[in-house]
């Protein structure tokens, strides 16, 4: 058994390396003062200073962050509606067709949302652009913060709404006085996630986004595509610094409330 | 009092659903049955039926389910001895966090590995292989893309290892079989649950990555999602790229139902 064991470790080891180099790649190169992702030759931090100095990629990662913070927002309260909504229908059959309905977005791959949401906002006639970018943002989310929230919905003894009412709560007291501190860690969860969708999207973002908008991962798409320059690598590193942030704010948020969520990324 | 409370909730979500789930599903196969004139018509679909567009769907199909099972074959192990570690959640974390990275950040990455004097071509000449052409090629695509969803297939499968009693191991290998006939008679079953959510997370978007193989492929690959991608954005035939889109949702739904309706992560 021991052997095994060993292996076993060894064999993560590898899956872990492989993981991180790509990324490990990205930073060590954004201080390379030869501008390419080969041939070390020497250390500058003139890429750094580049990205600093780039106003609009700067207006972009407002934008990016502005678009994240907005549609988690929104779809958390629109989540945590779907979810009570979910949890007070009485049939067995309704539940499952609002659950298979729900669930259509999160299975969905990209492509498919950003092309109907393209039809949609085109004959509805919004402007394809800020507007056009959040909704279909808050759109992709509202069905995570759901699935999030539901499940503390459905361990929270029925009992305990009904000693409420008893006592003379009426529905918004039931609503902020138990319910919702009940369920707070599933709706910081869902928001998180939420939040992480939005700023990892690209293929919705760049179905829907109009040519005077831009998210950061459309900006990375488009520079990518005329080949390699090294303040994108430079903005990686900060961006891996940002993430890591993130995630250890998750990681805390989900040890206290027993849960790690990690949905599937669709992308 | 669950029974008379009158759903307030059900209407806001119920129009939001109509608006965003709905309404997009219908409207694209309304489109699909409009030419670029914008004239009533069945033409999309029997374009879709010639060779070229046939060939494409079985190749998307094709390699997705080559990046499914590659991812399949990786991630299956990692979570097995993932579960026999101390620090379970840490590592998870750790394994978890690089789908945190922005996914364009990491496929332009490979840009530099697999390019001419990259990493992956320096160990190459080290081992006396010598230099070659891995951009823009299946095999770059293959490799990124299940680079990219190794966590996705992991994560279900490690779920699904934690739920099992370790003592039907024990019983298995008390009853005299062998560590492969557990594995097989009794881990593998038990854990399939997993493996079809795993399955499900990633054949679906491997449909449709067209970010990649515009990237990474060189248009070496086309999928059914870059197919979609350049019919709606760059010869702006909506009605086209919604037949293909409607053909994605078919495949979609089929994956959905052999996998089971099972919610991820």
């Amino acid at each position: 058994m021991q052997s095994s064991h060993k292996w076993g470790k060894a064999y993560l080891a590898v899956v872990f390396v492989i993981l991180y180099l790509p990324i490990g790649y990205l930073i060590y190169y954004s201080f390379n003062k030869g501008g390419t992702m080969h041939d070390f030759s020497g250390v500058t931090l003139d890429w750094y200073k580049e990205v600093l100095h780039d106003t609009r990629l700067w207006i972009i990662v407002l934008n990016t962050i502005t678009i994240a913070l907005l549609s988690a927002a929104i779809s958390t309260i629109l989540g945590v509606i779907g979810a009570l909504a979910i949890y007070y229908v009485k049939s067995q059959q309704v539940k499952q067709i609002l659950l298979t309905l729900n669930n259509v977005l999160i299975v969905s791959p990209d492509v498919i949302i950003g092309a109907s949401f393209l039809i949609l906002f085109t004959m509805i006639g919004i402007q394809l652009g800020f507007t056009s970018v959040l909704l279909s943002h808050i759109a992709f989310s509202v069905p995570i913060v759901v699935l999030m929230v539901l499940p503390k919905l459905q361990e929270m003894s029925p009992t305990l709404i009904d000693a409420a009412r008893d006592l003379g709560a009426n529905q918004w007291d039931v609503l902020t006085k138990v319910i919702l501190p009940y369920i707070t860690p599933g709706i910081f969860a869902g928001f998180f996630m939420a939040l992480t969708y939005s700023l990892d999207d690209f293929a919705v973002t760049f179905f829907v986004t109009g040519n005077d908008f831009s998210t950061l991962s459309v900006e990375i798409y488009s520079r990518a595509r005329q080949g390699i320059s090294l303040s994108i690598n430079a903005l990686s590193a900060l961006l891996f610094i940002l993430t890591l942030a993130l995630v250890t704010g998750y990681y805390f948020i989900s040890r206290r409330s027993g849960m790690l969520g990690v949905g599937g990324r669709r992308r | 009092m669950k029974t008379n409370v009158r759903n307030v909730y059900l209407l806001p979500y119920v129009v939001w659903m109509g608006m965003f789930v709905v309404a997009p599903i219908l409207l694209i196969i309304y489109y699909s049955f409009f030419d670029i004139e914008g004239k009533w018509t069945l033409s999309n679909y029997q374009t879709f039926f010639t060779p070229i567009y046939l060939k494409m769907a079985a190749n998307s199909i094709w390699y997705a389910f080559l990046v499914t099972l590659f991812s399949l074959l990786i991630a299956y192990p990692a979570a097995y001895a993932l579960t026999k570690t101390k620090h379970k959640q840490l590592w998870l974390l750790l394994l978890i966090l690089p789908t945190w990275v922005n996914l364009l950040l990491k496929v332009y990455a490979f840009l530099g590995i697999f390019g001419t004097y990259g990493l992956a071509n320096a160990v190459l000449a080290a081992v006396g292989i010598g230099t070659k052409q891995i951009l823009f090629t299946d095999f770059s695509f293959v490799f990124v893309s299940v680079y990219i969803f190794i966590p996705f297939m992991l994560l279900p499968i490690f779920n699904a290892l934690e739920e099992l009693n370790p003592s039907l191991i024990d019983a298995a290998r008390d009853l005299g079989a062998s560590a492969w006939m557990t594995f097989r008679r009794v881990v593998f079953p038990l854990t399939l649950d997993g493996v079809k959510a795993g399955c499900q997370a990633v054949f679906i978007p491997a449909l449709s990555l067209f970010m990649i193989t515009r990237l990474i492929a060189g248009n070496r690959v086309i999928t059914l999602g870059t197919a979609i991608e350049e019919h709606f954005l760059v010869t702006q035939n909506w009605g086209m790229g919604s037949t293909i889109a409607v053909f994605l949702i078919i495949t979609m739904a089929v994956v959905v139902a052999v996998t089971g309706n099972r919610k991820r992560g």
